[in-house]
């Protein structure tokens, strides 16, 4: 119930942001639209067991958030090379590497990480692992992974 | 603000366009698909970062600057999940990347059963 609430009060507040109209009827309008979203995503929620409405620590997120900026930054950097080479640093390779989430949120946000910075890939996934696609293969890449794997891996809630 | 931002935004406008058009060179010059994929990365996050957060500084505290933000998050959630999206319909369809010099692959990934499109690059 809480994360209902939440999720409305969110929706709410991204309406006030995005429309910049302050009148009565416009800022009704929008607290019944996101009231109504909230609802409905509530309804279809409770199909797969609340499996969709998993939440991580914003403190914790905000701090995997930079560690994150950090890796994009760094990989950016190493794939220009790549590219300015003209391409004669490639070594591609398709592998497979395992993830230890338990949410599907971690999952996401692991998969989304890992293509999210340039050089690697997901390119397939499975229940506990994903087939990665790298441009600039190295022997280390699996554990620079690894690391990635196990920060999403703390921030997802204790059961 | 003034002229420190003045300075910081254009850094970060001009590191951006950097990075967006290596990614257009890297898509022109890299020699098959897997590799072009990669060079788009490059451009949308590493370029869209950077130029989104210089228009963040030039346009100062303000609902510009919010809807600046949301876009950016919205880039950062949509990017690598049609970057996923394409990469995974071409292995469905049986587009293999070769694999780089000395690599042997320990097992074999899935759809590699498929036949290989015969119009290639």
């Amino acid at each position: 119930m809480v994360r209902t609430v939440l999720l409305a009060l969110v929706l709410f507040g991204l309406w006030l942001l995005m429309s910049g109209v302050y009148k009565p009827l416009v800022i009704g309008l929008g607290a019944g639209s996101a009231l109504a979203a909230a609802c409905i995503v509530r309804r279809m929620a409770r199909l797969d067991g609340y499996r969709a409405m998993e939440i991580f620590n914003p403190l914790r997120a905000f701090t995997y958030f930079l560690w994150l900026l950090k890796e994009i930054a760094l990989s950016n950097i190493a794939v220009t090379k790549v590219i300015l080479s003209g391409g004669a640093t490639m070594r591609q390779n398709l592998f497979r590497v395992n993830n230890t989430q338990k949410t599907d949120l971690g999952a996401v946000v692991y998969a989304n990480s890992i293509t999210l910075t340039p050089g690697t890939l997901t390119v397939e996934i499975g229940p506990d692992h994903f087939w990665i696609h790298a441009l600039a293969y190295d022997d280390s890449d699996i554990y620079a992974l690894a690391d990635m794997d196990a920060h999403i891996t703390a921030l997802e809630p204790r059961t | 603000m003034g002229l420190v931002a003045d300075i910081l935004s254009w850094a970060c406008l001009i590191g951006g366009s950097f990075f967006t058009i290596t990614g257009a060179l890297g898509i022109v010059r890299l020699p098959d698909f897997w590799a072009r994929l990669h060079a788009s990365g490059v451009a949308e996050s590493g370029g869209m970062i950077l130029i989104i957060l210089g228009l963040c500084l030039q346009a100062g505290w303000g609902l510009v600057t919010v809807k600046l933000i949301i876009i950016g998050i919205f880039l950062f959630i949509t990017g690598p999940t049609s970057t996923h999206a394409i990469a995974n319909a071409a292995l469905v369809t049986g587009w293999r990347p070769k694999p780089g010099t000395g690599i042997e692959q320990k097992d074999t990934p899935p759809f590699y059963d498929v036949k290989e499109p015969t119009v290639r690059n």
